[in-house]
C-alpha cells in the first residue's frame, strides 16, 4: 500500500486556540483509525508571536511529525499567512482567515480558500470560535476527516455542563462548514 | 496487560508520565526544564492526588541524591530532566550505579552544548551510554521512538531497574517529548520484584544494613567493581533489543536510534519504492549496544550509513561493532534540524552513486 500522507499547519495568535484545533482534528484522525502526529511550536516562539501545530495523518505510521513544506496552512492572523504562504507545497492549500488578512496572493501554485471566520463567529455570539469555523471549513472542504468525526470530538471534549458552548461550537460547525461551500470563498 | 485499553491522543511527555504512574512509581524529584516539563507538571498534581510523592528540588544536584535516598529504601523512583541539567546530576549517578540502586531517570534531549537552546536533538547520547560520571559504570539506556513506546520503555526501565538493581535511562528527545501521538495506556505489564533482601527500610527485626560506594582497601573496591560488571556481563546477555526493517538483503544499511529511526524508516521504505536496495538498523537498548547483531547484519553490506540529530556519536558504537565488515559513513545535523524523509532519501541516493 502507498503511504498516503498529509500535512496541515493550523497557526495563528496565542489564544486564538489553534493548538486546540490541532487536537481536535486528530483526535478526528484517531477516531476514524488513521495514523496522526500532533506537533507544537514550543518555546519562545509562542510567547507575543505566532503559536502554531503540525499534524500529519497518514495511512500508516507518520515518520516525521516535522513539515517543512505542508499540503495544507490554516491561518488564523495576517502573521501566519506571511509566515508559511511560501512554505505549502505547490498544489497545496492556503486557508486564510479573511477577517484579518486583506493582503495580495503571493503564488499561483497553491489554492487559497477565504473564511471571514470571525465575522462567521461574531454572528453567531462568539467570537472565539473563529477557529472552529476555520477548522469546519477546511474539513468540509479536503475531507482529510469526517465532519462527523469533529462533532463527536467536540461533544466529548465539552462536558455536558457547558451546554451552552457546546451549542456554540456545534452552531460554528454548521457555519463554517457551509460557508466552505459558497463560490465566495475561492 | 488490559487488552481492551483504547487509543488516547497522548504527548510524549505525559505517556511518560502516566506510565510512571501506572509502574508505582511512589517518587518523583526533579527540576522545571524544557523540553520536559510537561512531565513534572502533570506529576505535580497527579502524586500527590494518589499520596505520593512530588517534590520540586532546589537544584538537580538535590533532585539526583533525593532519587538515591529514595530509592535506596527500595520505593521505586524518577527523576526527569533534559540535557545541560542531566550533566549536573553525573555525579549522583555514578553513586546510584555504584550503589546497584534501582533508579529510572528521563532524559529529554535538547539541542548544545552547554545552554544551546530547547530544540530537539541527540547530542546526548555520549552522556547517557558512556556516563559522565567518574569510574566503571554502565547506564541501561532505553531509546523510544513513538508515543506508544515512550509507554512501553518507561514500563520497562521500572521493571529492568528492579531487576537488576541499577539505573536505567529513558533517552527521547524535544519532539518526542513535546509531540501528540495515539497510544495505548495499558496497565504496567511486569511482575514486582522483591527488594527485601537488601532495601534499606528500617531494621526493625534484622541487623541494619549499609549502602555505600567508599572501600578503603584496594581487594574490596576491586571487588565490588568485577561484582558490577558481572552483572553488566548479565544485562547483555539478557536484555539486547534492537529493530530491523529489510535489514536482510539490503545493500545499504542505516543505523538509527530513537526519533531519528522513525524518519529513517520511512525513507527506507521509500527507498524500497523506488528500487533501491535499503534497510534499517534501530537499536532500542543504546546501553548495552546491540553489537554482535549490528556486526551479523553488516557482514556483506556495501555501506552502513549512521544518521542522527548530532555530529556523530553511535557513530563509535557503530563503528566498533562493525568491526571493518563494511564502509561507515555518518550524515547529520546537530541543533534541531529535524530530517525529512526526502532529505535522508536524497542522502542515500548520493551514497549509493558514489558506490558506484
Amino acid at each position: 500500500m502507498a503511504v498516503k500522507e498529509s500535512s496541515l499547519i493550523i497557526s495563528g495568535y496565542g489564544g486564538q486556540g489553534v493548538l486546540f484545533i490541532g487536537m481536535a482534528i486528530s483526535n478526528c484522525a484517531m477516531d476514524e483509525d488513521k495514523y496522526v502526529t500532533w506537533l507544537p511550536s514550543y518555546g519562545a516562539e509562542m510567547r507575543g508571536g505566532t503559536a502554531n501545530c503540525t499534524i500529519v495523518i497518514a495511512n500508516e505510521e507518520v515518520a516525521s511529525p516535522y513539515q517543512q513544506t505542508p499540503d495544507y496552512v490554516i491561518a488564523l492572523n495576517a502573521q501566519s499567512v506571511e509566515k508559511f504562504e511560501m512554505k505549502i507545497k505547490p498544489g497545496g492549500t492556503l486557508i486564510v482567515n479573511s477577517s484579518l488578512y486583506k493582503g495580495h496572493e503571493k503564488r499561483t501554485d497553491i489554492n487559497y480558500l477565504y473564511i471571514p471566520a470571525n465575522e462567521i463567529a461574531a454572528k453567531i455570539g462568539e467570537i472565539k470560535c473563529a477557529n472552529v469555523v476555520m477548522l469546519s471549513a477546511f474539513i468540509e472542504k479536503t475531507k482529510i476527516v469526517k465532519i462527523e468525526s469533529l462533532k463527536k470530538v467536540i461533544r466529548n471534549i465539552i462536558s455536558a455542563s457547558k451546554a451552552k458552548l457546546l451549542e456554540i461550537n456545534e452552531l460554528a460547525i454548521q457555519k463554517g462548514s457551509e460557508y466552505i461551500k459558497l463560490p465566495v470563498c475561492h | 496487560m488490559t487488552k481492551t485499553a483504547e487509543k488516547v491522543l497522548l504527548k510524549g511527555n505525559h505517556a511518560i508520565a502516566k506510565a510512571a504512574i501506572n509502574a508505582g512509581c511512589q517518587c518523583y524529584f526533579g527540576y522545571p526544564i524544557t523540553p520536559q516539563n510537561e512531565i513534572g507538571e502533570f506529576l505535580s498534581v497527579e502524586m500527590p492526588a494518589r499520596g505520593r510523592v512530588f517534590l520540586q528540588a532546589e537544584s538537580e544536584v538535590a533532585a539526583i541524591n533525593m532519587l538515591l535516598g529514595a530509592a535506596s529504601t527500595g520505593t521505586k523512583a524518577m527523576t526527569s530532566s533534559s540535557s545541560l541539567a542531566i550533566a549536573l546530576m553525573q555525579e549522583g549517578i555514578s553513586y546510584i550505579a555504584a550503589d546497584n540502586i534501582p533508579a529510572v531517570v528521563v532524559s529529554v534531549m535538547r539541542a548544545g552544548p552547554a545552554l544551546g537552546y530547547i530544540f530537539p536533538s541527540q547530542g546526548d547520547y555520549f552522556q547517557t551510554v558512556k556516563g559522565g560520571g567518574n569510574g566503571d559504570y554502565k547506564t541501561l539506556t532505553l531509546a523510544p521512538a513513538t508515543v506508544q513506546e515512550m509507554i512501553d520503555y518507561t514500563y520497562k526501565a521500572f521493571y529492568l531497574a528492579q531487576k537488576y538493581r541499577t539505573i536505567v535511562f529513558l533517552l527521547a528527545d524535544g519532539l518526542l517529548g513535546q509531540m501528540m501521538e495515539p497510544a495505548v495506556l495499558y496497565d504496567y505489564p511486569y511482575e514486582e520484584i522483591d527488594n527485601s533482601d537488601w532495601a534499606l527500610d528500617g531494621a526493625k527485626g534484622r541487623p541494619g544494613r549499609w549502602i555505600g560506594s567508599i572501600h578503603r582497601s584496594e581487594e574490596v573496591l576491586e571487588k565490588k567493581v568485577l561484582e558490577l560488571f558481572k552483572k553488566y556481563d548479565i544485562i547483555k546477555q539478557n536484555e539486547i533489543e534492537y529493530k530491523t526493517l529489510y535489514a536482510e538483503d539490503a545493500e545499504i544499511l542505516i543505523t538509527a536510534f530513537g526519533s531519528v529511526a522513525r524518519i529513517a524508516q520511512a525513507a527506507v521504505k521509500q527507498a524500497r519504492e523506488a528500487g533501491l536496495k535499503v534497510g534499517l538498523f534501530r537499536p532500542i537498548t543504546l546501553w548495552p549496544f546491540p553489537e554482535k547483531e549490528l556486526y551479523k547484519f553488516a557482514t556483506g553490506k556495501k555501506l552502513i550509513l549512521d544518521i542522527e540529530m548530532n555530529m556523530g556519536q553511535m557513530l563509535e558504537d557503530v563503528k566498533m561493532s562493525v568491526s571493518g565488515q563494511a564502509k561507515v559513513e555518518f550524515y547529520g545535523r546537530p541543533a534541531g534540524f529535524y530530517f525529512t524523509p526526502e532529505e535522508l532519501l536524497e542522502e542515500i541516493k548520493k551514497q549509493m552513486e558514489g558506490l558506484k
